[in-house]
């Protein structure tokens, strides 16, 4: 349990059932009145965003989260399994957690987990990854413009915009927070 | 950080000189209370710091001005640290500085005028005019407003100040609702709370559903407090014996009763009015600082 007087930013709290997290944090409090901890937050596990003000007799409480780090092992056919480093515990990952970012999967590339009563609820990749173009229009050579960009599709069929320069068998980092192109790493 | 820390800390100095000779030229005279005290007043939600020896850090320097009004000191200010705990935030710090004010003889609406006038002449002394630039918009101080509680709640929060008073709702809308629309073209004086909400004022003797109590905003910021006084000594003992059963009942730290205090209303206070500002807040809104600790070495 927490105590409105615990309440910040970043703060993980449970509601009916549900994971938050403050996003922002105010503590009001009229001169002669009672203190208000003004929040707002985000849904963990739906995105959603509302407002909630606390008292300071009230009693919040705590969800049952834990972070951990765990490699990415392989996809079965259904669900993607992830690896405990120190133990090998396997845990499977139904393809809508990850969303997009099933794309950038990597085998042995450490993910940082967010567990709510034991179910991940937010994977974290590595922030940069490297991969081949497999296909896109030829490249124009000297054109070093960043900003004028064109389809191309990396190993596993999922498509990024480049820039013009970029040719099929380069290969890129890709941010895994936005998955956009970040920068050229090697020539094909 | 550091730079405009700084900046604010000179601008703060100018101020403080400003407000003083304001208080000077209105034939006040500053004073100075214990800091340290052996009771402060009870108060449902307003809670002071142990200090140790059985004393408490005080909260406003209310009673000791008071007792100085009961020896017949007149006109008094005081510009001085209070202490309140568990109260932090953008707006509020556990030390921070009041700046408070009485005047033997003058009532409610007279020291509204004049803090007004106070706040006008403290602007255009570092800021050259009565304008501010306030999150995007212009707040002239010259143009000051007055509303009462009531009013503003039915405006704002569409509910009557009463009802909600007596539902324990007041707070949450205040914040909520009412505040964010006060100040926002000049100063706001929020006026005549309900009775429930007297504090330490005494109740209109026109309409005893009200008290002679304002608070004064700017921008949305609640900037200081007003009473014309409690002097019944009879009532006030009952109202602080209420404050001290709803502090016991909820489990808050219970205070020594205010004997010095007691005997000041015995002896018998005048007839009088008296603010407490947060000059920490003034400063802020005078600076366009967003956190206290852009406005004082915390």
């Amino acid at each position: 349990m927490y105590s409105a007087s615990d309440l910040k930013k970043g703060l993980k709290i449970e509601i009916d059932g549900a994971p938050w997290q403050i996003t922002e944090f105010e503590f009001c409090k009229p001169g002669k009145g009672t203190a208000l901890y003004r929040c707002r937050m985000k849904n963990l596990i739906t995105g959603i965003g509302m407002e909630k003000t606390y008292r300071p007799t009230d009693k919040i409480d705590e969800p049952n989260i834990e972070e951990r780090e765990m490699y990415y092992s392989y996809f079965d056919g259904h669900h993607y399994v992830f690896s405990d480093p120190n133990t090998y515990e396997e845990m499977s990952v139904d393809a809508s957690v990850l969303g997009d970012k099933a794309y950038f999967l990597i085998e042995n590339s450490l993910c940082n987990f967010v567990i709510y009563n034991d179910e991940p609820i937010e994977i974290t990749l590595p922030t940069f990854i490297e991969k081949e173009i497999v296909e896109t229009e030829p490249g124009v050579r000297g054109d070093t413009a960043t900003n004028v960009t064109k389809p191309a599709k990396i190993d596993n069929g999922y498509e990024i915009q480049v820039p013009l320069f970029i040719n099929q068998g380069d290969i890129v980092k890709i941010d895994t927070r936005t998955g956009a192109y970040a920068e050229r790493v090697s020539k094909a | 950080m550091t730079e405009t820390l700084l900046k604010n800390l000179r601008t703060r100095s100018a101020l403080l000189r400003t407000v003083r000779d304001f208080f000077y030229a209105a034939d006040f005279f500053e004073v100075e209370t214990p800091v340290m005290i052996p009771a402060p007043a009870p108060e449902e939600y307003i809670e002071s710091v142990p200090a140790g020896q059985g004393k408490f850090l005080r909260t406003s320097p209310e009673l000791a001005m008071k007792e100085l009004l009961s020896f017949g000191a007149g006109r008094i200010f005081q510009i001085g640290s209070a202490f309140r705990a568990g109260e932090f935030g953008r707006k509020h710090r556990e030390e921070f500085t009041i700046l408070e004010y009485y005047a033997a003889g003058w009532d409610y609406e007279k020291l509204a005028a004049f803090t007004a006038e106070m706040i006008l002449r403290a602007a255009e002394a570092v800021t050259g005019g009565s304008r501010l630039s306030l999150h995007g918009k212009t707040v002239d101080l010259a143009n000051v407003e007055y509303i009462t509680v009531d009013e503003a709640f039915r405006r704002y929060a569409g509910v009557s100040a009463f009802e909600v008073s007596a539902a324990d709702k007041f707070d949450e809308l205040m914040v909520l609702k009412v505040e964010p629309e006060l100040g926002r073209n000049g100063i706001t004086f929020l006026c005549d709370y309900p009775a429930d909400r007297a504090s330490l004022a005494r109740l209109s003797p026109a309409d005893p559903q009200v008290a002679e109590r304002w608070e004064v905003y700017i921008d949305g910021m609640e900037l200081g407090n007003a009473f014309g006084e409690l002097t019944d000594g009879f009532e006030q003992k009952k109202r602080f014996a209420a404050a001290q059963a709803f502090r016991r009942a909820h489990g808050m730290l219970e205070y020594p009763e205010p004997e010095a205090f007691y005997r000041a209303l015995d002896r018998g206070l005048p007839d009088a009015s008296g603010c407490a500002v947060g000059f920490d807040r003034l400063t802020m809104l005078l600076t366009g600082a967003e956190d206290i600790s852009q406005v004082r070495f915390c």
